[in-house]
């Protein structure tokens, strides 16, 4: 039997009173394609960084470093949005 | 205690909300509902009451709009009927699933088609699973009382679901009747604030409402409502207890008439049940020992108070006026599952009755009782309907 939410731990109504706890549920079990970045390529427009709907990309000091992939879906919006071509979707 | 006053069904319904004075109202007239909220309209614009009062476009935005007013921490109030409801559908579930405790008055129309604008219990027994406290009325006096009793089921922490106050399409809605209101303080007392669960505008707490569920949380969430609607039956008791303290008037979960002694009872939702009273009066003169029931709650089912009616009974007719095409009327079976309960089984006998309004009389009701005790009933019997 699959293994359901005890029904005393969830608040009545589906109602969620902890703020922002959203980044508890990881989204990056859903992917089946990862954004591979060249960073040869990448000119850090951050234009990805934008576009990203779960805020994956990773940015230090106005340069992007990176994927943080427990959240990424593989929607590959970032490799559509690249004007540079720089990010591949790849099979994991 | 007020003077008596004359008053119709939807007047009655309207004038009880006066005097809860609630925060929201969103509705959208249709017949035989349309006097509920015409009359509530007057109050506003008299400034009678401090409701926010909100026109909308179609039942659907009705209902939507209460949900989310709800939600947001208001006390809100409807009315439907009929068509309206089926339009409101999509939304039914999604208030109860919500655990919003907002209160919706049905005037119990027939559903479309053929057109129909008449009484019967189509509209409200397409909202029974939805998930709803289901109240139902016999005449104008209880269509006031129960408008005033379902706020204090319904807000109840351990409930938290909306409500169905049912009253018959023009045999109570339009029909004058004389009825004992209770004075505004009283009714303001009983009811008592609401206090929601963490409301959305509560904004030094912020929360969200309504979210997705996967296959892991969307069936513990449901279980959920199904404890809050078991609690309902408690709650329910105990308003009633309340209420008598408050008016005088004595309600049960189960409402009985001569069924004590009798060896066939009867089970009726609505004003019916007062037309077979007079039957079961008329068939006690004969001598026959007869009685009737009606389920005040339709939801929660009161299972154990129904069992405990036909316990030892010899017959129990089942009275639906609504059809399931292709299956029995739609309280049949839950009677049945309730008689399971006993050791013995009662025969067991559905008559479905006053589809579109047709009118159903005492002597009607007598022959349904002579038909279910000489044995010339099916076991799905259709009153009136030519073969």
């Amino acid at each position: 039997m699959a293994k359901m939410a005890n029904y005393k731990d969830l608040v009545m109504g589906d109602r969620v009173i902890e703020p922002g706890n959203s980044e508890k549920f990881h989204t990056g079990d859903w992917r089946s394609l990862v954004p591979v970045i060249d960073m040869e390529k990448c000119i850090n427009c951050l234009t990805c960084w934008i576009y990203c709907p779960d805020g994956s990309i990773l940015v230090e000091n106005e340069k992007l470093k990176g994927i943080k992939l427990s959240h990424c879906k593989g929607c590959g919006i970032c490799a559509k949005a690249c004007p540079k071509k720089a990010i591949e979707m790849k099979e994991e | 205690m007020s003077k008596d006053i004359a008053i119709n069904g939807d007047a009655a319904v309207a004038l009880a909300w006066k005097q809860v004075d609630p925060d929201v109202c969103a509705a959208y007239p249709i017949t035989p509902q349309t006097i509920i909220v015409e009359k509530f309209a007057e109050y506003v614009s008299n400034g009678e009451v401090s409701t926010e009062f909100v026109c909308v476009e179609s039942e659907h935005s009705a209902l939507t709009l209460c949900v989310t007013s709800a939600s947001a921490g208001a006390r809100t109030f409807t009315a439907t009927a009929s068509q309206g409801l089926a339009y409101m559908w999509e939304m039914m579930p999604i208030a109860a699933s919500m655990r919003v405790p907002m209160i919706m008055a049905v005037a119990n129309r027939a559903v479309s088609g053929p057109i129909n604008i008449n009484n019967d219990h189509g509209d409200v027994m397409s909202a029974r699973d939805c998930g709803w406290v289901t109240l139902f009325a016999e005449n104008v006096q209880e269509a006031y009382d129960i408008s005033v009793i379902a706020p204090r089921i319904c807000e109840h922490h351990d409930v938290q679901l909306p409500g169905l106050v049912n009253l018959d399409g023009f045999i109570l809605t339009h029909a004058i009747e004389r009825m004992t209101p209770l004075d505004e303080k009283t009714v303001k007392d009983y009811v008592g604030e609401y206090k929601p669960l963490y409301p959305l505008l509560d904004v030094k707490k912020p929360v969200s409402h309504n979210l997705m569920d996967g296959p892991l949380f969307y069936f513990p969430h449901k279980y959920q409502t199904v404890l809050a609607m078991e609690n309902a039956l408690e709650v329910t008791r105990e308003a009633f207890r309340d209420f008598e303290k408050v008016s005088g008037r004595k309600y049960n979960v189960v409402e009985e008439y001569k069924c004590d002694d009798a060896d066939c009872i009867a089970i009726v939702l609505g004003s019916s049940f007062g037309t077979m009273k007079e039957a079961v009066d008329q068939l006690r003169s004969e001598g026959k020992k007869v009685g009737v029931a009606m389920p005040r709650l339709f939801r929660p089912w009161p299972v154990a108070d129904l069992a405990k009616l036909m316990k030892g009974k010899k017959t129990v007719i089942v009275m639906d006026r609504h059809l399931s095409i292709g299956s029995y009327g739609p309280m049949f079976p839950e009677v049945v599952a309730a008689a399971l309960e006993n050791d013995d089984m009662p025969k067991m006998y559905n008559f479905i009755y006053g589809l579109g309004g047709v009118d159903t009389m005492v002597s009607d009701f007598v022959s349904v009782f002579n038909d279910a005790e000489s044995g010339n009933a099916k076991r799905v019997n259709y009153v009136g309907v030519k073969e």
